[in-house]
């Protein structure tokens, strides 16, 4: 296959970006995405330029690093598909493709294509988790949990963080990632005791962080990778409400 | 044979129920006001470096943890798929703590430490308390209780997990407890940060050296205790299920600072892989092993057989493990499933373009499970389609994400037709030598998890990795770290500006120059490939005596190379993934060699190490348990240049014997 790429490049968060086209020939529809830009990055090399920076690691669609807006989607065109297990045979033979970073305020680029996340690991650490120390567990069968609650759940922990739906959202906005950690918790027995005060933290640092409010459009969850559904959003409204009317935090 | 003066495993005495209850109860304490003034570096956060560093701050240390990734939530368990072991025996099955630790000795081929593997399976049941508790969505049955799956090497239902995605559900629950202490201010997180090299201040370990991935800043950290859960080293063969990222950097440095590294050549290559489609792949995908629990496996009875394997009827077909390993069938341990399927395809009889691939069919389960389904919903007489479309329901819930993958990856459907499956490497058993309370030869560094040797022996049974990482991490370094750290008390922080701190940092910043100062014309991932295909060739799936010592030079030869004529583009003080890249290579290209000489000197077979010399007249592996009981622990001299050690190892509470699965 050949292929037109075009793509971000950008030296520092300080620095402007721009656009920047490649031609590359003998690309195999068997090629993974991110395999394709070994390819461009070992010509660059080659060519004496440097190469593209992206972020990128397990490549088997679970770790959440890889981040590439590519035409106009996050993760590009397949459904439920991270960057790293969509591949080349999703293209035609000489299609253009234009690939930038997530774009957030609260997601600058570092370089290139690659961005920081770290907002998301400061709304877990706000409040993402139930307080239980090591060592302090009962035995596990001693915490029945129905079937159907424990499978909704696993749904909403499914969440890879990779920060599409961010990315995908017109005002930025973190409400499905949140919405998913605040779900989890909220189903399971074990995420009672802190629940209202959770999901008020939560709401509160996501806030802080710059991210955009919701409107309920619904792109985040439509680009998920892992398919997060929009009823976590629904949920996290309740949870706030509720937390709200009986809130203890000033 | 005696054990090497400068191995000390020690082994806490009394009878092997007793001894972790009673060392427990005896090693020293540090007292609370002394614990806040007393600092432990963490690199890594996987399952062992997030849990060990969540716990160790719950206790009041002061914490510093690092990784490469841009956060701790992305560390490589977090693609571990099918599950975690445990002896709850909550299937009534006939499960219990010694029966865990048997067939952990017996799928390790009798390689490794009987009283760390006890200890292992002691404290597998606190880890799944732990993690419900922590809100990990297991898998669990209609009553609302825990529910179970088989794998390899066992023959009871021990396995907790959460559908395809035990690791990932694992690590956030590590993840989460360890985003708790860094929103409490207790443990500082450096993430997108490399360890390049240990910091040694009087024989003690005091610190490491680091560099900021995102400005290129090399930056001093002391601590008191450094601990290593920095992983596995399976990517020096280039291909493996590993990610990217994972590399032997933090353990090497450690190693070449003094800590013996144990039993460099044990390497799991893992059966159930989808197999390698061209030049171009960068890495490959594992299929979880619980696939084994319901798939079976088999190749067409005729040599090159080219028919669609739909086209192939029942009686033309060879289900090999079935056939050789009744017993077991098709949940034999994963050494012997491999050497099994390249048997079958050495032999001719592989199918697929490439012919290197053996059938993993899903036929048969998707119509007992349809039954079961049918009749559990009062369905009479259900048609042949009503059944498949049942029966691939049930499969869709308890394999759902994994079919997915697979036909992402290959563009096949494998509801329709089998998957096709072909060994890989996948996690390596060996790693640092640690004594029983996990410390290495350097005192005050320690390593947690793949990074260290100590319960999987030659040959790891499948969802016993996020067993040991949780083990070591939540229920092991937090009671033997004290053992080391009630003595230095007395110890106050020292200063960065330390002369050992200097230096260290010096000759970090001296190999970055050099690296970037050759300006060749060949690229970190070029070198990297080549070494790969010298190990996959000669030092993977089967050895000999030959193809090792040629391995040995044409491994010294590329890294000659390399040194002349590798090309880092960009520079020092910048985001620069491909100097991250070529410093990784440059570790595994020594590493690469030790591995050699280790799986040269060991003149047997055992659980993934064979050398084709060593085996029984049925191609099995054969032991030599007179000359080699025992763990190879590494000192580094010089470059090319090692010393071996040996730890005997004792089986006192097992009757050692020839591993059958028949």
């Amino acid at each position: 296959m050949n292929i037109t790429l075009k793509v971000w490049r950008q030296k520092n968060s300080r620095s402007e970006g721009y656009f920047e086209t490649h031609q590359l020939s003998g690309i195999s529809p068997d090629m993974s995405f991110l395999e394709m830009f070994d390819v461009l990055n070992e010509k660059l090399v080659s060519e004496n330029k440097e190469p593209v920076a992206f972020d990128h690691d397990c490549r088997e669609g679970i770790c959440g690093m890889c981040s590439m807006y590519i035409n106009g989607r996050p993760h590009g065109p397949l459904k439920g598909v991270t960057t790293c297990q969509l591949h080349m045979r999703s293209f035609s033979d000489g299609d253009t493709i234009v690939v930038e970073p997530w774009r957030a305020e609260a997601f600058p680029v570092i370089k290139d294509l690659v961005v920081d996340r770290t907002a998301f690991d400061r709304i877990i650490a706000s409040g993402g988790y139930v307080s239980v120390n090591t060592g302090n567990a009962q035995d596990a069968n001693n915490i029945p949990v129905p079937k159907e609650h424990a499978d909704e759940a696993f749904q909403s922990a499914a969440c890879i963080g990779c920060g599409a739906c961010v990315a995908a959202c017109k005002n930025a906005s973190a409400m499905l990632f949140v919405s998913a950690k605040v779900s989890q918790l909220a189903l399971l027995p074990q995420g009672q005791a802190e629940r209202a005060a959770r999901a008020e933290k939560m709401v509160a640092q996501m806030d802080a962080e710059g991210f955009g409010a919701c409107t309920n459009t619904g792109a985040c969850s439509a680009e998920c990778p892992k398919e997060i559904s929009l009823e976590n959003i629904a949920r996290l409204n309740r949870e706030f409400l509720n937390a709200k009317v009986a809130s203890k935090l000033h | 044979m005696a054990t090497s003066p400068r191995l000390d495993a020690k082994i806490p005495d009394g009878p092997l129920e007793t001894k972790w209850t009673k060392y427990r109860s005896t090693v020293p304490l540090v007292n609370p006001a002394n614990k806040r003034k007393l600092e432990v570096i963490v690199v890594g956060t996987g399952l062992a470096g997030a849990s060990a560093a969540a716990t160790l701050a719950e206790l009041g240390y002061k914490v510093k943890a690092f990784c490469f990734q841009d956060s701790p939530r992305r560390a490589h368990s977090i693609a571990a798929q099918g599950g975690i072991n445990a002896a709850k025996n909550y299937q009534n099955d006939g499960d219990s703590v010694y029966r865990l630790f048997y067939d952990t000795i017996k799928g390790g081929d009798f390689r490794a430490r009987e009283a760390n593997v006890y200890r292992l399976a002691e404290v597998s049941g606190n880890i799944i308390d732990q993690c419900v508790a922590q809100g990990v969505p297991f898998a669990r049955e209609y009553g609302g209780l825990l529910s179970n799956r088989s794998f390899g090497g066992t023959q009871v239902q021990r396995t907790f997990y959460a559908a395809g995605q035990t690791g990932q559900q694992l690590l956030l629950g590590a993840y989460s407890a360890l985003q708790r202490q860094v929103g409490a201010g207790t443990v500082k997180m450096y993430s997108r940060h490399e360890m390049l090299d240990v910091v040694i201040i009087d024989g003690k370990c005091r610190g490491i050296i680091a560099r900021n991935l995102i400005t290129g800043e090399i930056e001093r950290h002391f601590g008191h205790a450094v601990l290593l859960a920095s992983g596995g080293y399976g990517n020096v063969f280039y291909l493996s299920t590993n990610a990217m990222g994972s590399n032997v950097t933090a353990a090497w440095k450690a190693h070449k600072k003094g800590a013996f590294f144990g039993n460099p050549c044990f390497t799991q290559i893992h059966p159930t892989c989808i197999p390698v489609s061209g030049d171009h792949q960068s890495k490959l995908t594992l299929m979880s092993e619980s696939l084994r629990n319901d798939g079976r496996i088999w190749v067409p009875k005729k040599k090159d057989d080219n028919r669609a394997p739909g086209d192939i009827p029942e009686d033309e077909r060879d289900y090999y493990l079935e056939r050789r390993y009744p017993a077991f069938g098709n949940l034999v341990p994963r050494d012997i499933a491999s050497r099994a399927a390249k048997e079958r395809c050495d032999a001719g009889y592989g199918v697929g373009a490439s012919k290197l691939a053996v059938y993993l069919d899903y036929a048969s389960a998707i119509e007992r499970y349809g039954i079961a389904e049918a009749n559990k919903n009062n369905i009479h007489n259900p048609s042949a389609e009503e059944i498949r479309q049942l029966g691939k329901a049930v499969v869709k819930e308890k394999y759902g994400n994994l079919f997915d993958m697979y036909k992402q990856i290959t563009g096949e459907d494998p509801y329709e037709v089998p998957m096709r499956i072909y060994p890989a490497v996948h996690y390596t058993m060996g790693g640092l030598w640690v004594d029983y309370n996990l410390m290495t030869t350097v005192p005050g560094l320690y390593a947690l998890g793949e990074a260290n040797f100590s319960d999987h022996g030659a040959n790891r049974l499948g969802a016993s990795a996020l067993m040991q990482g949780l083990a070591d991490g939540y229920f092991v370094i937090p009671y033997t770290i004290g053992d080391y750290l009630s003595k230095e008390i007395r110890t106050p922080a020292i200063s960065t500006d330390h002369e050992a701190f200097v230096e260290t940092e010096k000759a970090v910043k001296e190999r970055i120059s050099n690296l970037l100062n050759i300006q060749g014309k060949t690229s970190p991932e070029h070198f990297h490939r080549q070494l790969g295909k010298i190990m996959w060739d000669k030092c993977g799936m089967a050895r000999n005596r030959e193809g090792l010592l040629s391995a040995i030079d044409e491994i010294r030869a590329l890294r000659a190379e390399f040194w002349k004529d590798v090309r880092v583009m960009g520079g020092a003080d910048e985001f620069n993934p491909e100097l991250d890249k070529a410093s990784r290579v440059a570790d595994f290209l020594e590493l690469g060699e030790l591995m050699c000489i280790d799986a040269l000197k060991r003149e047997e077979s055992c659980g993934g190490h064979f050398r084709e010399e060593f085996q029984t007249e049925e191609g099995e592996a054969l032991r030599d348990d007179e000359n080699f009981a025992f763990v190879s622990a590494w000192e580094y001299k010089n470059e090319s240049e090692w010393e071996l050690h040996k730890e005997d190892l004792k089986f006192e509470n097992i009757k050692i014997a020839q591993r059958s699965y028949k």
